[in-house]
């Protein structure tokens, strides 16, 4: 793992809690939306808020994808999984919400969790690297 | 029999949004590392490959498919058990996935990760 791969999956993280929250706060601005107003739905993108989470979703599945072309999708997920404990550090301390305990103990499995997966290796098959005939050797040889 | 509905849409929403993380992963490995891609042959070429890889449009297909189960589920049950759950569940459904379909070597550490992970959504959303 370099810093550059580090960058991307802080760009997953940092987009996709960044780009949700705008996405709702541009939402709410907007108001509820009829399906017999449909049109309402494509206007919305006309609010500052909403336009920029969709740019930053697209951030967000830019870096996921670029980070899947190197890593085990059972280590990006967990990895980014940071963001859910971004987004209640912003509403304690920027939006000053209330945190009830029982979150602070769902932010500390989410830490532990992230801790976890991010001691092992970022990638455990190939299947790219490995053809067919060699791929179970080759997978037998990565066990422990 | 509301209750039934809502878990009905979270069963489809966790299946479809596997069912394209899988796809996804699998697209971007055939690509291959999208850095070195990118230094050799230039953008054009990796969004080229990325774009007619038919496991990627899959993959788009069936994430889409979960965002309007997670929208219809929505609209018929509580956004404080449909939203957390899916979420959590699917934690633990990707790496039994990525363990049987992706042949990912899922040791204790990454069990333990996706079922702490899984777990602390829950309580974040409660």
């Amino acid at each position: 793992m370099t810093f550059r791969k580090y960058l991307v999956l802080a760009g997953v993280t940092l987009c996709a809690s960044i780009g949700d929250s705008l996405l709702s706060r541009g939402m709410k601005q907007v108001g509820s939306i009829s399906l017999h107003h449909f049109s309402d739905l494509i206007l919305a993108v006309l609010n500052p808020s909403v336009a920029l989470g969709i740019f930053l979703l697209l951030g967000f599945f830019a870096s996921y994808m670029i980070a899947l072309s190197w890593a085990d999708l059972t280590y990006v997920l967990p990895a980014t999984s940071l963001g859910y404990v971004l987004l209640t550090l912003i509403a304690k301390f920027f939006l000053h919400e209330t945190v009830t305990t029982s979150r602070w103990i769902g932010v500390l499995l989410i830490s532990a969790g992230v801790g976890f997966v991010t001691q092992g290796p970022a990638l455990t098959h190939n299947p790219a690297k490995c053809q067919k005939a060699n791929c179970e050797t080759a997978s037998a040889r990565n066990q422990p | 029999m509301k209750q039934a509905y809502a878990w009905s849409a979270i069963a489809a929403i966790v299946l479809a949004s596997t069912t394209g993380d899988v796809l996804l992963s699998r697209a971007m490995k055939q690509v291959g590392d999208v850095g070195e891609l990118w230094r050799q042959s230039g953008l054009l070429t990796v969004l080229g490959r990325v774009l007619r890889n038919p496991n990627f449009l899959l993959g788009v297909l069936a994430m889409t498919t979960a965002f309007y189960s997670l929208l219809f589920g929505l609209s018929w049950g509580d956004v404080s058990l449909i939203a957390p759950a899916s979420a959590s569940l699917t934690f633990i459904t990707n790496a039994i996935a990525a363990k049987l379909f992706l042949h990912e070597r899922v040791d204790h550490r990454r069990w333990l990760a996706a079922l702490l992970v899984a777990g602390g959504v829950v309580l974040l959303a409660a």
